[in-house]
């Protein structure tokens, strides 16, 4: 379920990428996995933003996929040690790099 | 679940403001609730699912020689409000809510274990400058998680007192007070926190690190747990099976306890039948006051098992994995895994449920779960439920392992969950005016294990609330309808002279049924409900349901104890029609008993969830809009029914 929100902040992406060398989104990330944070994309509208921003999606800030809902939505998030489950089309706001 | 209409002169109203208030902030899940009981014995109930506080409540503490008002707010995680509660806590905090002055000092809870993420929400709070102390709890589920903070040092680094509290366990609690009573005195930190969000992170570390922290692993238990109970295949399994046993022991292991609570009722009303002898009376106290309100009361020990489990349920943590579960089923209807939870509560109770859906951010999700929560199968229907299916079903047929009636009964649970869902959709659909757009997130506790005390207020509170129902307008309508089925008085020559021996009491008091006020009342809308097979006696018991639907049993006892005082039940299955053009035929057939059932599965017939729409939409547009849909709803829905089964039945 793409919106046009989620379609649009490419250049974010990109400006990230040239940073840090690799980038993606959290919804991207497979359950096992963590990555670091590096801020959330340009197109998230801002009630979403400071919202994520509230609940510990801050830059620098460590993140890892730990569950998956049977029927792959919502994703369960460890983050700022703590557990909380996102729908996808939030987690695409949030950028990550390093995925390991 | 939460049945804040229990704790009236807790929530609102007029507030003494001479008392220093306290209020009581922190994210859903701190133990903000348990906090609250302990401080205040008020019985406000606590739940382990984000977005169990969803009103105001407001109790009294009494610490030395004074008294204290402490209010607990809604969980926010953050001063920047998206959603109507957290307007209402922020403005609290500013003193714009009925003109109200801030309050005079804060109690920040946060949970040990999310110290990392509640340190930006304690950051905000404290640039208010508002007097504020830090309540720290589960810092004994910290220490087994084999986290680690210093609390005296976090208390030198923030600059404020911090406490710590066991709130199920009351540990602390002492501590607190004392606290409370020092308020004025309490420090205030010397800088306080960095404005910038970009900077709230380093300065929450920079704390964290003062304050020796060390995060908590996962739980071990809930991680192991979670890998059975949210796995695709076997968690899809053990919520199915859940949700049947729930209903199962519901129905089950509830019978021989309603056996009890109705043998002590028969007794009674033999006891007033043979000790007053004006017939009038013993008629008035045994059958409408007695036998009415103990038709009712049958039922409490089936309630109370059900927000056994539920509360169960809910403690154990549970909840969060159901709504986790059905988030993407919920989704279909357009709403998320949390209005699962607001309809689930629905199931014991529409009010509740209604209420439940203030933790819903988007104003056309709330509209939409409140339009649908009058269709969830609330406990109310359950006495209507089990007196039909008595009629209908078999007791001793079987399915497998699993009886019939017990299958029935999860079949009218489950259309009642499809079509709240149908309806959640359709509303969601009509009210299209595009808001802003809210996020979905929701916290996923540790498995815990819930105190026995909260489960214990919980369910003590839902009997509660269900007795007072029964006590005011049940006992109410059962007398008026006692009075309306025998009056007006008939002398003995108007009866002789209607060829009806007065000597004879089952003849007489059929006579007076037949030519009573309600049989007037019966009659008068006989057109509307003939196409459902009712008659005129079920018309009287439809329409006392309006206000309640338990009353239908009620009722339905006393027409049957007029024609057959010492066995209703039988007379009940032997009333045949009296008028028009099935005289004389059987009235409880299949078709007419599955239109009765589909009737209560639809129809709001509840004017406490009338008045609780009114009271959250601000207005009479939507409990009109409510009551005028179901109606028509299961009036087409009962025919329907009638018409299939009257086809199936040959």
């Amino acid at each position: 379920m793409r919106t046009p929100a989620l379609a649009q902040p490419e250049a974010v992406v990109s400006d990230a990428a040239a940073s840090t060398g690799s980038a993606g989104r959290l919804s991207d990330l497979p359950p096992g996995s963590g990555a670091t944070i590096v801020g959330l994309a340009d197109g998230a509208p801002p009630s979403t933003a400071h919202r994520l921003a509230d609940l510990g999606f801050t830059a620098g800030t460590l993140v890892q996929v730990v569950r998956r809902a049977p029927l792959r939505d919502p994703v369960v998030y460890r983050v700022k040690d703590y557990d909380l489950c996102l729908r996808r089309a939030q987690a695409a706001h949030v950028l990550i790099r390093d995925a390991r | 679940m939460t049945d804040a209409g229990c704790h009236t002169g807790a929530g609102g109203g007029a507030v003494d403001t001479a008392l220093p208030r306290l209020a009581l902030a922190g994210s859903p899940n701190a133990g903000k609730t348990s906090i609250f009981n302990a401080l205040t014995g008020l019985h406000a109930k606590t739940g382990n699912y984000p977005g169990v506080t969803v009103s105001r409540f407001v109790g009294t503490l009494q610490a030395g020689d004074r008294r204290y008002l402490i209010e607990d707010l809604p969980g926010t995680y953050s001063l920047d409000p998206i959603s109507p509660d957290e307007q209402i806590m922020v403005d609290v905090l500013d003193g714009r809510l009925d003109g109200e002055a801030p309050p005079d000092a804060l109690l920040v809870v946060v949970d040990a274990t999310t110290l990392r993420r509640s340190l930006r929400f304690v950051a905000q709070v404290l640039r208010r400058g508002l007097p504020t102390c830090l309540v720290v709890t589960f810092t004994d589920e910290m220490t087994v998680r084999q986290g680690q903070v210093d609390l005296s040092a976090l208390q030198q680094a923030l600059g404020v007192p911090v406490v710590r509290v066991l709130g199920n366990r009351g540990q602390g609690i002492d501590e607190l007070r004392e606290q409370i009573v020092r308020w004025p005195t309490w420090p205030t930190p010397a800088l306080p926190p960095p404005d910038d969000p970009a900077e709230a992170d380093a300065w929450a570390e920079s704390v964290l690190s003062f304050a020796r922290y060390r995060a908590p692993e996962r739980h071990r238990v809930t991680q192991r747990v979670d890998a059975v109970l949210l796995h695709p295949l076997w968690g899809t399994i053990v919520f199915l099976a859940v949700m049947v046993a729930f209903f199962q022991t519901v129905f089950t292991l509830a019978a021989p306890l309603q056996g009890y609570v109705e043998t002590f009722f028969g007794w009674l009303s033999g006891l007033v039948t043979t000790h007053i002898s004006n017939p009038w009376l013993a008629g008035l106290l045994g059958d409408a006051v007695i036998g009415g309100v103990g038709a009712v009361l049958v039922f409490v020990p089936q309630i109370m098992l059900l927000f056994l489990l539920i509360s169960l349920l809910e403690g154990v943590g549970y909840m969060s994995r159901a709504a986790f579960l059905m988030d993407r089923v919920m989704a279909r209807a357009g709403l998320e895994g949390r209005a699962f939870v607001a309809l689930l509560s629905s199931f014991a109770c529409a009010i509740p449920g209604i209420m439940a859906t203030r933790t819903l951010p988007s104003a056309k999700d709330r509209l939409a779960t409140m339009m649908a929560a009058p269709l969830m199968t609330c406990s109310a229907r359950l006495p209507v439920y089990v007196l039909l299916i008595g009629l209908l079903v078999d007791p001793s047929a079987r399915w497998g392992p699993f009886g019939a009636q017990g299958l029935v009964m999860f079949g009218m649970y489950l259309l009642g969950a499809v079509s709240a869902m149908t309806a959640a959709w359709v509303f969601k659909k009509l009210g299209d005016r595009s808001g802003p757009l809210l996020p979905f997130y929701m916290e996923m506790p540790p498995y815990r294990i819930p105190s026995a005390r909260s489960v214990l207020i919980a369910v003590g509170d839902s009997a509660r609330s269900f007795l007072r129902k029964c006590t005011t307008i049940i006992a109410v309508t059962t007398v008026s309808l006692w009075l309306l089925l025998n009056l007006p008085l008939h002398s003995s020559a108007d009866l002789r002279a209607h060829g009806v021996d007065p000597g004879n009491d089952t003849a007489v008091s059929a006579y007076v049924a037949d030519h009573s006020y309600a049989a007037g009342l019966g009659h008068l809308v006989a057109p509307v409900f003939d196409p459902l097979g009712f008659d005129w006696r079920i018309n009287i018991g439809v329409l006392s349901a309006q206000s309640a639907r338990e009353t239908f049993v009620a009722t339905l006892g006393q027409v049957a104890a007029a024609e057959n005082p010492d066995e209703p039940a039988k007379a009940l299955k032997a009333m045949k029609y009296t008028h028009g053009p099935h005289a004389g035929q059987p009235l409880f057939t299949a078709p007419t008993i599955a239109a009765l059932l589909v009737y209560f599965a639809f129809a709001l017939q509840c004017m406490a969830t009338v008045g609780i729409i009114r009271r959250e939409t601000g207005g009479w547009k939507w409990p009109l809009i409510a009551f005028g849909y179901l109606t028509a709803l299961a009036w087409i829905m009962a025919y329907v029914a009638r018409t299939i089964t009257a086809l199936l039945a040959g």
